[in-house]
């Protein structure tokens, strides 16, 4: 392990050019993987901020919010169950927002929110007419005490504050009192308009493992889910998820070929070393570690390289233009199933480690 | 007692179309334990064989190996990558020396490879470097060394484990008459100082009356 380490110490060179390759696919890997949560998340702020054990939908609408009804009876099934401490209502509206400043056709997208109960670091509903502003939508032009029109009927809503982490199906979201929603629901998509004590969804608090008992309580017309399920309900989630899994995957796989395949010609190269070495009594175990040790350094090296350029990376994207998240916990997660790959790639090189014969050393000019 | 007996060594390898080539045929060899041997002999002689049986790289097909009373003839690969660590030195025709350490570092490999005694090693290799007259040169790469140091090194390395048996593979292939002669001389000192046993494998009749006696070999049959 010494001898390895010591290699790499004298011949820095030898290993710059796959430390420079595996650097690349590390911030490859890390980029893709922080596109992923970053797309995630923008996606689902809305619910993982819901302060609840349980997310209500009824059981038709495939944990859809805009084919979700709870209707005032199911409710109130809701409010009796023993367990439950809190109920309440969430509707949305998914609108095209006219900011003052911007011009006719130059809409943000916004997802209105009707709600009781509020999500974490947003504040008690306020009044009507008034809603908080995620503020993804600073981008948009949007400021505290500005009033945008909402949807084709010009809805008047006055900002009154700024929220984090609560952007739902990418879009920046408001939220208003359940009375706001359903006015702005009732002017724009008359429709979709519901009566009085009608929502979309429950936001249940109670007991840990609430969820199951509701749906038996109201005979089976709710689906709960958890907060973690209803996330990974919102339709787009799971496939977004499994497609980008599914290159990171391939990602790996190349990273793990490219170090096979580099640690296999400098094997090929130091066959005669191995022989001599093994003649002088070196195990195949002690230099085939070496080749472990080197490869683990090589990608250590290449993660650290990459995780800093996707720091610089992401302070200098400006926010808002790509949904970009870089976590401590995405990088070291792609670091560690780097350094799986790399192991997994110097095994292909164990074999002729193993095949060097110490008698190779003797009787030749190699 | 000896440093190495061979009693009807055979040595059969098997080619790929089956059939069999003998490179070593009943060899009988006995070397005291201070004695240094030149094995002499054309190239596909069987040197090379004889040597890596004797030093425990090889395995014989046939027949009795002992080296310093140890019988090694039914030694697995790990049992003789141990003897190896123990027992027998080696030095090598282009001397192989690992060319990204230091002449020290070269010496220092057969301890970290092996037996791990640390300080008393360093130690060790300390003296044999400046026994060889390499004390100023301990902190110097191969490249930076001339080809009689490379050997001189290469001689420490094959030392560091305090051998019963040293062989060397054609030591003065690589060099002119003259520094040939002085390694080979420094050879002699060292093996006659310290009572250890040496194979001197050559094919270059020059070198043969550093040795106490020649054994020459000619298609696997020793002949004395």
């Amino acid at each position: 392990m010494k001898l390895a380490l010591r290699e790499m110490r004298r011949r820095p060179s030898r290993f710059v050019t796959a430390t420079v390759i595996l650097s690349l696919i590390a911030a490859l890997l890390m980029l893709l993987g922080g596109l992923l949560d970053g797309l995630i998340q923008s996606s689902t702020g809305a619910l993982r901020a819901q302060q609840a054990q349980a997310v209500v939908y009824s059981s038709t609408s495939q944990a859809s919010l805009v084919r979700s009804r709870i209707d005032p009876d199911v409710r109130q099934a809701v409010e009796q169950i023993p367990g439950v401490t809190a109920v309440g209502g969430l509707g949305s509206a998914q609108l095209g927002a006219r900011v003052p400043g911007n011009g006719p056709r130059d809409l943000a997208d916004v997802a209105l929110f009707g709600y009781e109960l509020p999500p974490e670091g947003v504040p008690d509903p306020p009044a009507a007419g008034q809603a908080y502003a995620d503020e993804i939508l600073k981008a948009d032009g949007v400021t505290e005490g500005m009033t945008i029109q909402l949807g084709p009927a010009r809805t008047p809503v006055e900002i009154v504050g700024f929220v984090r982490d609560t952007t739902y199906n990418g879009q920046g979201s408001l939220w208003a009192s359940a009375a706001t929603w359903r006015s702005v629901l009732a002017a724009n998509r008359p429709d979709a308009q519901l009566a009085e004590g009608v929502f979309q969804a429950l936001i249940v608090q109670g007991d840990a493992d609430i969820a199951g008992r509701i749906d038996e309580a109201t005979g089976g017309a709710t689906e709960s889910l958890t907060v973690t399920e209803a996330v990974n309900a919102i339709p787009g989630v799971r496939e977004q998820q499994s497609t980008f899994n599914q290159i990171i995957g391939v990602t790996i796989v190349i990273a793990l070929v490219v170090i096979a395949l580099f640690f296999a010609l400098l094997t090929v190269e130091r066959s005669g070393m191995y022989g001599v070495l093994k003649a002088l009594g070196a195990r195949s175990g002690t230099l085939f570690s070496g080749v472990v040790v080197q490869a683990v350094v090589v990608t250590a090296i290449a993660s650290v390289l990459a995780a800093v350029l996707m720091v610089v990376l992401d302070a200098i994207i400006p926010p808002g233009s790509i949904p970009l998240q870089i976590t401590p916990v995405r990088i070291v997660l792609s670091a560690v199933l780097l350094l799986l790959a790399a192991i997994a790639g110097c095994l292909f090189s164990l074999r002729r480690v193993l095949r060097v014969d110490p008698a190779s050393a003797i009787g030749t000019t190699v | 007692m000896n440093a190495l007996e061979l009693s009807d060594v055979r040595k059969v390898y098997t080619m790929g179309d089956g059939s069999e080539v003998v490179a070593l045929d009943h060899a009988t060899l006995t070397i005291g334990s201070d004695e240094m041997v030149a094995l002499v002999g054309p190239s596909g002689s069987g040197k090379t064989t004889l040597c890596s049986i004797a030093g425990g790289i090889l395995r014989a097909t046939e027949g009795r190996v002992v080296v310093a009373g140890e019988d090694i003839s039914g030694y697995s690969e790990k049992d003789l990558t141990r003897f190896r660590q123990r027992m027998v030195g080696f030095v090598f025709q282009s001397v192989n020396l690992v060319p990204f350490l230091t002449a020290r570092e070269n010496l220092l490999v057969v301890d970290e490879l092996g037996q791990r005694r640390g300080k008393a090693a360093q130690q060790r290799a300390d003296e044999l470097l400046d026994e060889l007259g390499l004390a100023d040169r301990a902190k110097n790469l191969p490249s930076q060394l001339s080809g009689g140091q490379r050997q001189r090194v290469a001689i420490g390395r094959a030392l560091m484990n305090d051998p019963k048996l040293v062989l060397f593979d054609e030591p003065t292939s690589a060099l002119d008459t003259k520094l040939g002669e002085q390694v080979m001389d420094l050879i002699r000192t060292e093996m006659k100082n310290r009572g250890t046993a040496a194979i001197v494998v050559t094919h270059d009749e020059r070198i043969l009356h550093y040795c106490d006696r020649s054994v020459h070999i000619t298609d696997g049959v020793l002949a004395a």
